[in-house]
């Protein structure tokens, strides 16, 4: 084997290695590279955040705008407190805007919505969303609704007698 | 009677000085394979120019041609994990998850494991073989006569290339078997790319993933290659020696490759 074929392809791998890695990191992990600058921080308190993780995304109208950092306990309120990255270029959310804990899909992973408010002051780094809606959990909801059903046949009941 | 308890008793110490000429042997080789790796990696040095065109060549036996191997077992494996991720998603309504799980298995675990177990057998026993053969027809030793130092010119350049090799395999590896899996996943059994995709990376993070399982390759690279280098340097120079020490670079280096694995993701991924 000629050294010159040698040395080309071995560029050759070297080069296929690194594009594997940085496909690995763009394609697979997501990973853009100016996240961590150009973001800032809210916060938002849940009576009950469900399965919502670390890296869940924060959308609005459906676009990802931000991602979940932290999802801790308020030992004070004993409520869910949950830190947002939010998009530096998303710096218009209203200060009476709502999150809700929302499901992707019927059984897809949860994920932060947040509707629009109507105040002319806009959310700063470092503040917290007040208007909050808890996420729907399933058992609790069928546990309402076979509930519901009972009073309404025993209603119906009376009604006849 | 008392013939028959000193006989047992030499019975027992004989086993009890067995066991520990082992135990000593050990130690002692892996005494040797650490000084052998001190020399060759911080011994006085050969040209860098010179130094650079061994790399070259090594890299090119070591990396260029396990090529092959890695990208069809990569692409195969990622299309078994495919195709069986789908078969048991599928039951309950989630099949978009399958790229999830395809990218999570190859990135953290079977790309560094099953790279370093191919690697071990295709370029590990080559290594020890052709250093061990070096050794048997006396290369090693006219190379010292000639005053050139063979922990520089031929174990130094052979055992960075495995390290250099290594995680640039591992990425090829989950690279190509993410592809394969995506290949089945969307194209052939009908999953929405968008979701398939999505999933993928909301789930795999780049540095608890991607990084974590490239640590795990330049580790295993490391050890592998240290095993058969070693094993190479350190066999009986005649053939049956030689066969020996190959036979022991795959045996010890996979050994090593999946106990280490162990270790490393307790630490990364676990609550140590």
């Amino acid at each position: 084997m000629r050294m010159r074929t040698v040395e080309i392809s071995v560029g050759a791998f070297l080069l296929a290695g690194i594009f594997a890695l940085v496909l690995l990191a763009l394609r697979v992990s997501g990973l853009s590279i100016s996240t961590e600058a150009h973001s800032y921080r809210l916060y938002a308190e849940f009576d009950n955040i469900g399965s919502l993780t670390k890296r869940a995304k924060v959308a609005m109208g459906g676009v990802t705008i931000g991602r979940v950092v932290a999802v801790e306990l308020n030992k004070k309120t004993y409520m869910a407190r949950v830190v947002m990255d939010i998009d530096a270029n998303v710096d218009n959310i209203p200060v009476d805007s709502s999150a809700a804990i929302l499901t992707a899909g019927l059984l897809g992973e949860k994920f932060v919505g947040i509707s629009i408010g109507g105040a002319n002051e806009y959310l700063q780094d470092d503040e917290t969303v007040d208007d909050t809606q808890s996420a729907i959990v399933l058992e609790e909801m069928i546990g309402k609704f076979l509930l519901g059903a009972v009073n309404k046949d025993d209603a119906a009941k009376g009604e006849n007698f | 009677m008392k013939n028959y308890w000193g006989a047992a008793m030499n019975r027992i110490f004989e086993q009890l000085a067995g066991l520990g000429r082992s135990g000593l042997e050990i130690i002692q080789a892996m005494g040797r394979a650490t000084i052998m790796l001190y020399r060759a990696v911080f011994g006085r040095s050969v040209s860098h120019a010179s130094f650079l065109s061994l790399l070259t060549r090594q890299i090119y036996s070591v990396g260029v041609l396990s090529l092959i191997i890695i990208t069809v077992s990569g692409l195969f494996i990622g299309m078994v994990l495919g195709l069986q991720g789908y078969n048991i998603l599928v039951r309950y309504g989630s099949e978009q998850s399958v790229g999830q799980l395809v990218a999570l298995s190859l990135v953290r675990e079977l790309g560094p494991v099953v790279t370093a177990l191919l690697f071990a057998g295709r370029a590990g026993s080559a290594l020890t073989a052709e250093i061990g053969l070096m050794k048997a027809t006396e290369q090693l030793s006219s190379l010292e006569m000639i005053g050139v130092d063979p922990l520089k010119r031929i174990i130094a350049p052979r055992f960075w290339a495995g390290v250099i090799s290594m995680p640039l395999l591992a990425c090829i590896f989950s690279m190509v078997g993410i592809f394969g899996g995506a290949m089945v996943g969307i194209d052939w059994l009908g999953i929405y790319q968008g979701s398939f995709w999505g999933n993928m990376e909301q789930a795999v993070d780049f540095r608890s993933d991607v990084v974590d399982g490239l640590i795990k390759s330049v580790v295993f690279g490391f050890v592998a290659t240290w095993i058969a280098v070693f094993q190479g340097y350190d066999a009986t120079p005649t053939s049956e020696g030689i066969s020996r020490a190959t036979t022991r670079t795959v045996v010890y280096a996979s050994l090593a490759v999946l106990g280490l694995d162990f270790i490393l993701t307790a630490v990364m991924f676990g609550e140590l």
